[in-house]
């Protein structure tokens, strides 16, 4: 197994002078766990995942107790939540050479793949609003009307924030002011959006599946 | 020392009764009685309580540059040590009689009384040891004697420290290579990092495990856009506690608010620039 560029400890290291200890010559900004920011994303992601799964235990302790499941209506239509079960599995493409190019900093790569994903984003915003008219069930109708929106409204209020924050990076990337941190930027912003992504398919398992089996 | 050590000794007292509550046939009878209460307070008092007062103590010259008065603080500690027994020990016996709790009142016939008096009695020491506990507090903050650095003899690093610390902290971040860095100053070690910039805020971040020095991180300069972000966070909570429409678009000003205070500024990003050094 190789190691990541980015686990590999300081090529350079703090140097004894004197009674100091001296890290003029240490790197300004290192990427994965060496980030700062890293760690926040992390406990985020640490935190968005649990009430993830809390939800879908709600969504089947519910349904445990249910005697008809969807309670009184038909289950959500299928083609939205499909489609964005497909591009956000595709988004992860550009999501992943993004995250190498910014570990290579190569700022013509990131800028490419910021602005496909920007454009996917965009997009599965667009799906998204879909797939809530054609859930067949209003959020204040029954517990099941409850637990789908609630599961639903969590993961776009993570999809949102992610394009949100992919928009904000592109145009920096794109107009400046640069600096090297920035790609740590990028690569923690398609770490975040692996998130979205590999979140999605269970969520998208439960609420379109969940009604049907 | 003197607080730590009985806390312990009520926190066990505590954690024992704890097993017995915890037993379903001895619950049966003891439930709902004060035989809980005693529990409970043995294990708060213990666990919360005398800790406090203790790292009060510590800590205080610390704070205030002042030591606590130690013959006040003897006489407070013994009278809250026997005052905390004298309340709650009975209690347990009270319980086991039957008496039950969040009950205010009984009647004399039941023959709870003198032991809820040695209670009462309990509470009062307890009382009279706290009044002598802020009198010192208080005392000891105009007339106490001068705090060194070090007071106790203890090995972490704000007791490197003047007593009270200088509002900037350490000059230069020191070098640590233990848990307890003034009782193992390695002889000939490095005793502090020096290299960080002194024009911005810069900060050391180690390894995570070995803690070794790694990224010299430079951290945002002051502005007014965290302060506009938290006015807008909190005015989105409170919107959305009356409207579910608040939810969905008080989240709007705290979204432009991060953005504007993450945008870099051109002379921030300039002094980023000339630090900057690649991994």
């Amino acid at each position: 197994m190789t190691t990541r560029r980015e686990a590999r400890p300081a090529s350079v290291a703090a140097v004894r002078r004197g009674d100091a200890l001296d890290v003029a010559n240490l790197p300004s900004y290192g990427f994965g766990n060496r980030s700062l920011m890293w760690w926040g994303t992390a406990g985020m992601m640490a935190i968005e995942g649990a009430a993830f799964a809390f939800m879908i235990v709600i969504y089947f302790y519910l349904r445990s107790l249910s005697d008809s499941w969807p309670s009184g209506g038909a289950a959500p239509d299928l083609l939205w939540g499909t489609l964005n079960l497909g591009l956000i599995l595709v988004s992860a493409v550009p999501n992943i050479y993004a995250d190498r190019a910014a570990i290579d900093h190569d700022l013509g790569k990131v800028r490419i793949c910021l602005v496909i994903l920007s454009v996917i984003g965009l997009v599965l915003l667009l799906v998204r609003a879909m797939e809530f008219t054609t859930l067949n069930v209003r959020g204040d109708e029954s517990a099941y009307g409850s637990v789908v929106w609630m599961l639903l409204g969590l993961h776009t209020f993570n999809l949102i924030t992610d394009v949100a924050d992919s928009l904000v990076l592109t145009a920096l990337i794109l107009k400046g002011p640069l600096e090297g941190k920035r790609f740590v930027d990028v690569a923690e912003n398609s770490g975040y959006w692996n998130f979205v992504v590999v979140t999605w398919v269970p969520i998208y398992a439960v609420v379109y599946w969940g009604p049907r089996f | 020392m003197s607080c730590s050590i009985p806390g312990f000794f009520i926190l066990v007292l505590g954690g024992l009764t704890g097993i017995m509550v915890a037993s379903v046939p001895l619950d049966l009878q003891l439930h709902d009685t004060y035989f809980v209460v005693a529990h409970l307070h043995y294990v708060l008092i213990g666990g919360a309580v005398f800790p406090l007062l203790g790292a009060f103590f510590y800590w205080f010259p610390k704070v205030t540059g002042r030591m606590m008065g130690e013959r006040m603080g003897r006489w407070q500690f013994w009278l809250f040590f026997i005052g905390v027994n004298v309340t709650f020990f009975p209690m347990h016996q009270l319980g086991l009689q039957g008496m039950p709790r969040r009950v205010y009142t009984y009647l004399a016939e039941s023959g709870w009384g003198t032991l809820n008096l040695v209670s009462i009695i309990g509470a009062v020491v307890v009382d009279m040891s706290m009044m002598l506990f802020v009198l010192n507090a208080v005392l000891s903050l105009f007339r106490g004697d001068r705090a060194a650095e070090n007071p106790w003899g203890a090995p972490t690093l704000e007791w490197a420290m003047p007593s009270p610390p200088p509002p900037f902290n350490f000059v230069a971040l020191p070098v640590v290579s233990s848990r307890e860095p003034l009782w193992s100053r390695e002889t000939g070690g490095a005793t502090h990092v020096s290299g960080l910039a002194t024009g911005a805020r810069e900060g050391l971040v180690t390894t995570v495990l070995d803690a070794v020095p790694d990224v010299r991180y430079v951290y945002p300069s002051p502005g007014i856009w965290p302060f506009i972000a938290a006015l807008a966070v909190a005015s989105w909570l409170i919107w959305s506690i009356y409207s579910v429409q608040g939810a969905l678009w008080g989240m709007i000003p705290p979204t432009i608010a991060f953005i504007a205070w993450f945008w870099p500024r051109k002379k921030e990003n300039d002094q980023h620039l000339a630090l900057e050094k690649r991994p």
